[in-house]
């Protein structure tokens, strides 16, 4: 058998207080989780449940992890199964019983009691139990013991009284002896056990439980005790799978894993750009909603391959298509997945949703995850797995998905199928909690044909363009382009492209306008100019005239005063009237 | 005929193989020899009761063809896996056939025999 990679589901390790009980690892995928470090050591465990719930697997279990991976060997004592019987059961989990009671780890003992075989005659006690019991610890050194189930002693032994006070010795004796013990029983109508056996047994009790819902079967776990610690106290899930029981935290204990400031890119360089320029987180989780046929699976596959290209490695989990069928569809659309899974970097899975339980998909998720490491994981379509379980239970298992990638720092994108009208958006928000960024595809009719939008309705942590896109799907890949936004509403498609021409011609009709105007008005400013031109000519000619007429002017007055002047000198006689009236003016004038 | 009453705890071989027991008497008084063990845990007060109340109830009963063995569990633990021995202490009936067991300290002697098969269950 071999030793499972320890599943770290939330990256955090409780921190031990110095004070707390001694834990004893189960290996039991999960459970030790639950317990904060496994069952009580050097105590007996409780584990009850029904018919069919995996009792006796999950003390096989305890007990051969025990001796394969904790190098505690253990006593399985067994009062229903023969050696042989339980031998050939938990093989097919995997656990080699025969090599390990071969090799001393694991001591085989089966208690046959046969009623009609046995007459009482007087007092006895359980000493011969207790001999068996303790050679049987002895002869390889155990540290666990399973008692599965002790509770067939009450059928094989009349005098209950004496069986109630040895089994309460018994278990007494086996805290004594320091050996951690689970002790298997049935499932009681108003108690947890038939025979009441959780007074004998009370530090640490689990439940077993096995429901079904809608036709799908999932069996539970509860920690329903556990004295002097702390413990989850809800239900979980598990598993019964190839390699044992795994139990499965809905809910992890914390939320506390790392994050990554690493930006990835989608793989469509305009997505990028709504993105804040540089796409998604790593480690983030992406849920991408849209009706059938708007391309869910093409961005996925985009994403799958830029990761892929990058070097990281992919897990496509596909439950519609087959992996051959999505190579050969997004060959059309320019995209070669084939060099990329023959290089190991992308891996496909398909199942169908109704295989199995929503549980066991999750476990084979898990598993796939845990052995092939991806950094990108895409599920495609989660909204498949719903028709595997209920709302709730499909919650819990995203949830815990989620927790388990984001955990291992993956990123994740899920594609979520809607179906058309008006609660599109509605439909997802239980799952959209979950999800850090949230893309929209979305069909568009009108004019009679259909067009993809694609909407970021939200991206945690980054800022993202709020616009709409349209959403194009050619041979060369996707391409996004501004849809026509106007009066008339949001144009897609062909009504886009008319627009774009009908803008187009306008705006080239309004140039060869403006054009026009400008020649017009050069042509006005030419004329003015000339206008200008002819008015200053006329102007000069006219301050020409005025200039000369001036001057004739001037000339005119100086030769009247020169001959006035003249005219006076000639006659004399007025010189000295002359002189009288004006001696200041005609004074300096005479000199 | 040889009767034996034999008190064994810490014989070497502890379990004679059965079928040998059982054929060498079987062919001189075939179904007559009661081949008896008692399976006890250490000389307890109980015990020795059961060993004496056996040997009261053969005597009693089964005169001269009887052959008793006593296992202590403490010394042979081992040996409490065979007979499937859970309580102590426990006598078991190898012969005649069917295997009978019988638990308790043996002090109800009606019991017993029934039992051992001497007495019909009323």
């Amino acid at each position: 058998m071999k030793a499972r990679p320890p599943l770290n589901n939330n990256g955090s390790k409780p921190a031990p207080p110095a004070a707390r009980l001694p834990r004893c690892l189960t290996g039991i995928l999960g459970l030790d989780e639950i317990t904060g470090g496994g069952l009580p050591r050097g105590r007996p465990t409780l584990v009850c449940g029904g018919a069919g719930c995996g009792k006796t697997l999950f003390a096989a279990e305890f007990l051969v992890r025990g001796a394969v991976q904790f190098g505690e060997p253990g006593v399985f004592m067994s009062f229903e199964e023969t050696d042989a019987e339980l031998t050939s059961n938990v093989a097919s989990l995997g656990f080699d019983l025969a090599g390990l009671v071969r090799r001393k780890k694991i001591v085989l003992d089966h208690v046959y009691l046969e009623r009609s075989e046995i007459q009482e005659t007087g007092e006895y006690d359980l000493e011969g139990l207790f001999v068996r019991l303790n050679h049987a610890i002895d002869s390889i050194g155990a540290r666990r013991v399973v008692l599965d189930t002790i509770e067939a002693l009450f059928a094989g032994l009349p005098n209950e009284a004496i069986l109630r006070a040895e089994l309460r010795r018994l278990f007494r004796w086996l805290k004594d002896r320091g050996v951690t013990a689970v002790i298997t029983a049935e499932r009681g109508r108003e108690q947890l056990t038939r025979h009441g056996l959780e007074e004998y047994v009370s530090d640490c009790v689990i439940l077993l439980d096995h429901r079904v819902h809608d036709q799908i079967a999932t069996r539970h776990l509860r920690v329903v005790k556990y004295r002097g610690a702390l413990h989850g106290t809800n239900e979980f899930p598990f598993l019964i799978g190839d390699e044992g029981l795994s139990v499965l935290p809905i809910t992890s204990l914390g939320l506390n894993h790392k994050v990554s400031n690493e930006r990835i890119s989608t793989g469509i360089p305009r997505l990028d750009a709504m993105l804040g320029g540089q796409g998604f987180f790593r480690g983030s989780s992406i849920l991408l909603t849209g009706t059938p046929g708007t391309g869910k699976t093409s961005v996925a596959a985009f994403f799958a391959q830029a990761a892929a290209r990058r070097g990281d490695r992919v897990l496509f989990f596909s439950f519609e298509e087959s992996p051959n069928q999505i190579i050969r569809n997004m060959r059309s659309i320019g995209l070669r997945l084939e060099p990329l899974v023959q290089r190991g970097r992308l891996r496909f899975h398909a199942a169908r949703p109704t295989l199995c339980g929503l549980e066991m998909h999750l476990a084979t998720m898990f598993r796939e995850i845990a052995a092939f490491r991806p950094a990108v994981v895409i599920v495609d379509p989660i909204t498949s797995l719903l028709t595997a379980g209920t709302d709730f239970e499909t919650k819990g298992m995203v949830t815990r998905l989620i927790d388990f990638l984001k955990g291992g720092q993956v990123t994740s994108l899920f594609t979520s199928l809607t179906h058309g009208g008006h609660a599109l958006q509605q439909s997802e928000i239980a799952m959209s909690s979950l999800m850090d960024s949230w893309l929209l595809l979305q069909d568009f009719e009108g004019n009679g044909e259909r067009n993809r939008v694609l909407y970021v309705l939200k991206a945690r942590g980054m800022a993202h363009s709020n616009q709409v896109r349209e959403f194009l799907i050619s041979n060369r890949g996707i391409d996004l382009v501004d849809a026509y936004i106007g009066p008339s509403g949001v144009l897609t498609g062909a009504s886009r492209v008319a627009q774009a021409a009908r803008e187009k011609a306008e705006a080239l009709a309004g140039q060869q306008d403006a054009t026009r105007r400008k020649r017009e008005l050069e042509r006005k400013r030419a004329a003015l100019e000339q206008q200008i031109a002819g008015l200053r000519t006329e102007y000069e000619t006219e301050a020409l005239d005025l200039r000369r007429a001036d001057e004739q002017a001037g000339t005119r007055m100086r030769v009247l005063t020169a001959e006035r002047t003249e005219l006076a000198r000639l006659r004399q006689a007025d010189a000295h009237r002359a002189a009288v009236h004006a001696p200041n003016h005609s004074q300096p004038r005479s000199r | 005929m040889k009767t034996r009453t034999v008190k064994r705890p810490k014989s070497g071989s502890p379990r004679r193989p059965a079928g040998a027991a059982a054929a060498a008497p079987a062919r001189r008084r075939p179904a007559k020899l009661w081949q008896l063990r008692l399976y006890v845990a250490g000389q307890t007060p109980r015990s020795l009761t059961a060993f004496s109340n056996l040997n009261r109830i053969c005597e009693n009963h089964l005169k001269g063809r009887y052959d008793i063995e006593v296992i202590d569990l403490l010394e042979q633990p081992h040996l409490s896996q065979g007979d499937q021995i859970l309580a102590i202490p426990t006598l078991v009936r190898k012969l005649p056939q069917p295997m009978r067991k019988i638990i308790g300290d043996l002090s109800d002697t009606q019991r017993v025999l029934i039992g051992l098969d001497l007495r019909p269950a009323r």
